[in-house]
């Protein structure tokens, strides 16, 4: 039973930690082409917003859930300074965008580490969340589990939103067709921020659900981005249906290499995977209006 | 002035004079220690003259060219330790960290780079076979843009990793301490300039191809392609063969930098060909001016150069400094230093052209 | 002589179960200008995409015996079939001679590539007169007006010798001059090819059309000479609206 339900769990549990890095990336990139590499510094601003929270209130659970939402708002905060000041600019240069928002991940790590210092921090697990829960015959803990749930509510609040409310209605239709969203009435410039709000807060809280498995450092966020950036890539554009089985399907994947190998060849495995995926369907990663053949 | 660079006469005039920047002055005026990080900088600019071809005229942000830069530099390490171990125990001993690892056997992989004829195949073929195949693969499919960006970086990232995890390539520690390149001692200060002029003289050989591609019609084609890759199709081209040659020379270019780089400064790890030392690549070929010849080298050089001077005394506003020049030259300066005269030129047009209609206005 | 150089059979193009095109039968043969019109959304573009492999489809399109269903966007252009975008799509950054240059080369190896161009080719040089861009040869092609652009991608078309050209509303946004020199060229190309064109423009068609089908959502309309299609009072009824087609009618009658 261990050798099944361990390595699906596994999977399950690096899938979730991979979703929540990678969702908001799903909105700011997967939605708006914005590729914005200091994402993980925004992770780790919510690392630190943990941190901090813990630091004022004490109790660690309490801190917890203050800290959750506090993380949305810094991370949202974050977003919208960057969209305004930088992103706007750069709309049509993704690439450029790309490499600009990487410098300002590295003045962000180095505020961090002139603030809190290079070594990493320790966030406490509130008392609830500590050891583990016995699932068929195997021992999980508590903190994935949260981890999980916590990612499956941010999947399930992003498509309410997405779906059901005004706002969401515009996101949809400027991503759906910007011109036409434009002739609607709909100011695209504020949904774009609108949008990368949203995302960059998502970032916050996934930086905030960290601190329970992680160590909290100026480097936090780094070690997360590339591997969600491969989540919207396999998951494709403009879905959070993809990223949420890219996600799922790759934290698997790296589960079942691992226990047949070491944890560094999984990573070259799921690679490798990736790049035979986008053999067989690179549909979603081009699209082509032949009239302009922009 | 541009029309004389462009001659045949220019361009001999250009090569000559780096030629005496290079073996000449630089030789003169520098330590055999600040000769030894000259070569080292210069390394980095091969690298950066193969992402200016591929990123600069053909579109291509390469953000993985770590991984072929330390493929050059491991595969020249496993040879030069292979010799250490020759020189101390003879045929067939381990070298000397895989001792300290309690590896007694030698990995079959590591035998064929005892000899140096195989070493410096590998060095050329192994990271451009792997460029072409994986173009091939990403570039067929019309994977681009920012999905091309993304894998190249988490090649480097997965490339980095797997050669943590390989005890027998050294770890997280990577290779270091080598004695012997190609039989002559590395410490030795005449062997060490000599290691200078290879580098130097490999800079310009790279430049030299750089220079023919550009200017061959492939050139033009890939420029073609950069622009509108999908009309380049409809004109019978196959697109990705042109993308997969750039991508390729790029990648050869950053295995030999790599391959020199391990003799000129004595160390290879994970440390050095992972995600952020392979962005930084781009950092220098962005400074300079992406889609020049020179630009490249000269931004390479420069950041660098500005990297030793800086971060020892200050760390921290180096970091600053480093993430600055990232935001302000792409998003203001996206032609590098190099569009700098050209940008004042049409400065100067529009008020010449302006103060008369003001005249009458 | 065989003058039939391309054949259409039953192509159908579906997105997401829509039928774009739905069972088009179309014959263009050399020495003709053959106009494909119809009103938005009737599948022209569609046809043309599928035709040069861009989009896939179900039927037959057959060049001069070979069949050209599956086959690579590069391959059929090989074949000799050139296609023109609606906005007009040449290299900005390189000049009107690089552009030509490098239509014309398809066919060249490795070697040929690898070397700097000593001269330009014959076929380079007799494009650019006859479509009237030989004084701007060393131009930027980013820096041409719109209509030179278009006769720029035309002559693309013409050196890289393909006989099947396909131009999607070539003459979209030209002024009067420049819809007349468009319409000779036309003209006089079509001497040894096949041309056909996508196009709204009514007057323009029947200045220069020898053949007319008329696509309407998806399906051939009507298909003929000039008169037999404007004639034809179902193409005036989709197309121009019942109204419009009767004043129409009335011009053509008079």
């Amino acid at each position: 039973m261990d050798v099944i339900v361990g390595p699906l769990f596994t999977g399950l549990s690096t899938g979730s930690i991979l979703l929540l890095a990678a969702l908001g990336l799903s909105l700011t990139f997967g939605q708006m082409g914005v590729i914005n590499m200091a994402h993980g510094e925004f992770i780790m601003a919510g690392t630190y917003t943990a941190y901090l929270t813990q630091q004022l209130v004490g109790d660690a659970g309490v801190s917890l859930l203050i800290a959750l939402p506090f993380g949305f708002a810094v991370g949202g905060a974050m977003g919208l300074i960057l969209e305004a000041l930088l992103i706007r600019h750069l709309y049509h240069r993704p690439l450029d965008t790309l490499l600009a928002t990487f410098g300002v991940g590295l003045i962000l790590q180095q505020v961090a580490r002139d603030i809190f210092g290079a070594p990493a921090v320790n966030v406490t697990v509130p008392e609830a969340l500590r050891g583990g829960v016995d699932i068929l015959g195997t021992t999980v803990p508590k903190t994935r589990l949260f981890i999980m749930a916590l990612a499956v509510v941010a999947v399930v609040a992003v498509t309410l939103v997405l779906r059901f409310t005004p706002a969401g209605r515009r996101i949809r239709a400027v991503v759906g067709n910007r011109d036409l969203a434009e002739t609607a009435g709909i100011s695209s410039r504020r949904v774009d921020a609108g949008t990368f709000f949203i995302g960059s807060g998502l970032a916050g809280v996934a930086g905030v659900a960290l601190t329970l498995i992680g160590s909290t450092s100026p480097t936090t966020g780094q070690s997360y981005l590339v591997d969600a950036f491969l989540v919207v890539v396999a998951g494709g554009l403009g879905r959070i249906k993809g990223a949420v089985v890219a996600a799922v399907a790759l934290g698997a994947l790296q589960a079942v290499f691992e226990t047949y190998s070491t944890a560094s060849l999984a990573k070259v495995g799921v690679f490798v995977v990736i790049v035979v995926f986008l053999q067989l369907r690179p549909q979603g990663l081009f699209t082509l209006r032949t009239r302009s053949l922009a | 002035m541009s029309k004389f660079l462009q001659s045949r006469l220019g361009t001999w005039s250009g090569f000559a004079a780096a030629a005496l920047v290079l073996f000449g002055l630089a030789p003169l005026v520098l330590s055999g220690f600040r000769l030894g990080l000259f070569a080292q900088f210069i390394c980095y600019a091969i690298v950066a003259v193969g992402i200016g071809l591929a990123w600069g005229r053909g579109g291509m942000l390469t953000l993985g060219q770590g991984v072929f830069f330390g493929m050059g530099a491991y595969l020249m390490a496993m040879h030069l330790k292979m010799a250490d171990a020759e020189f101390r125990g003879g045929p067939g001993s381990v070298p000397d960290f895989m001792e300290l690892a309690g590896i007694r056997e030698l990995p079959a992989y590591w035998a064929p780079f005892a000899s140096p004829v195989f070493t410096v195949a590998a060095i050329l073929i192994l990271p451009t076979a792997v460029a072409v195949l994986l173009g091939l693969a990403v570039f067929k499919r019309r994977v681009k843009g920012a999905y091309f960006a993304i894998l190249s970086q988490a090649l480097a990232g997965a490339f980095a990793i797997l050669l943590i995890g390989q005890q027998s390539l050294g770890g997280f520690n990577g290779l270091s301490y080598f004695r012997y390149f190609f039989g002559f001692t590395i410490n030795d200060p005449v062997n060490q300039r000599m290691l200078y002029f290879i580098t130097a003289a490999a800079l310009l050989g790279v430049v030299a191809v750089a220079l023919q591609l550009r200017r061959s019609r492939y050139g033009e084609l890939l420029v073609a392609v950069r622009d509108a890759e999908e009309r380049v199709r409809f004109l019978g081209y196959d697109a990705a063969n042109v993308k997969v040659v750039a991508y390729a020379v790029a990648a050869l270019f950053a295995s030999i930098a790599g391959a020199l780089f391990v003799p000129v400064v004595g160390i290879i790890s994970p440390a050095s060909v992972g995600i952020v030392p392979s962005i930084m690549f781009i950092l220098g070929v962005a400074i300079g001016g992406r889609a020049t010849l020179v630009g490249p080298v000269v931004g390479a050089l420069a950041v660098a150069w500005a990297q030793t001077a800086l971060s020892e005394q200050f760390p921290s506003a180096w970091t600053y400094a480093q993430g600055l020049l990232f935001v302000l030259v792409i998003a203001l300066l996206p032609g590098g230093i190099a569009s700098i005269p050209a940008l004042a030129k049409r400065l100067k047009k529009t008020r010449t052209a302006s103060t008369p209609a003001e005249a009458t206005a | 002589m065989n003058d039939i150089a391309l054949t259409c059979t039953d192509v159908q193009v579906a997105f997401d179960g829509f039928k774009a095109v739905d069972g088009v039968d179309l014959t263009l043969r050399r020495g003709e200008v053959h106009f494909l019109i119809g009103p938005n959304g009737a599948g022209k573009t569609t046809l043309v995409d599928a035709v040069t492999g861009l989009t896939p489809y179900t039927g037959s399109v057959v060049k001069d015996g070979t069949e050209l269903r599956g086959k690579k966007v590069h391959h059929i252009a090989r074949a000799g079939v050139g296609r023109t975008f609606q906005t007009a799509a040449v290299f900005d950054n390189l000049t009107v001679a690089q552009n030509l240059d490098i239509a014309a080369g398809a066919a060249r190896g490795p070697w040929t590539l690898l070397r700097r161009r000593k001269h330009l080719p014959e076929s380079v040089v007799d494009t650019m007169k006859r479509i009237g861009l030989a004084e701007h040869a060393d131009r930027a092609a980013g820096t041409l007006a719109h209509g030179q652009k278009q006769w720029l991608e035309i002559g693309m078309l013409l050196v890289g010798d393909a006989d099947v050209l396909l131009l999607d509303e070539p003459i979209a946004g030209m002024g009067h001059e420049e819809r007349e020199t468009t319409g000779a060229l036309l003209r006089d190309i079509a001497g040894e090819r096949a041309v056909a064109v996508v196009e709204h423009d009514m007057d323009f068609m029947r200045a220069n059309a020898s053949r007319v089908t008329v696509l309407h959502a998806g399906s051939v309309l009507a298909a003929g000479g000039v008169d037999e299609v404007s004639a034809d009072p179902r193409v005036q009824e989709v197309y121009l609206g019942a109204e419009r087609g009767k004043e129409t009618a009335d011009a053509a009658a008079a």
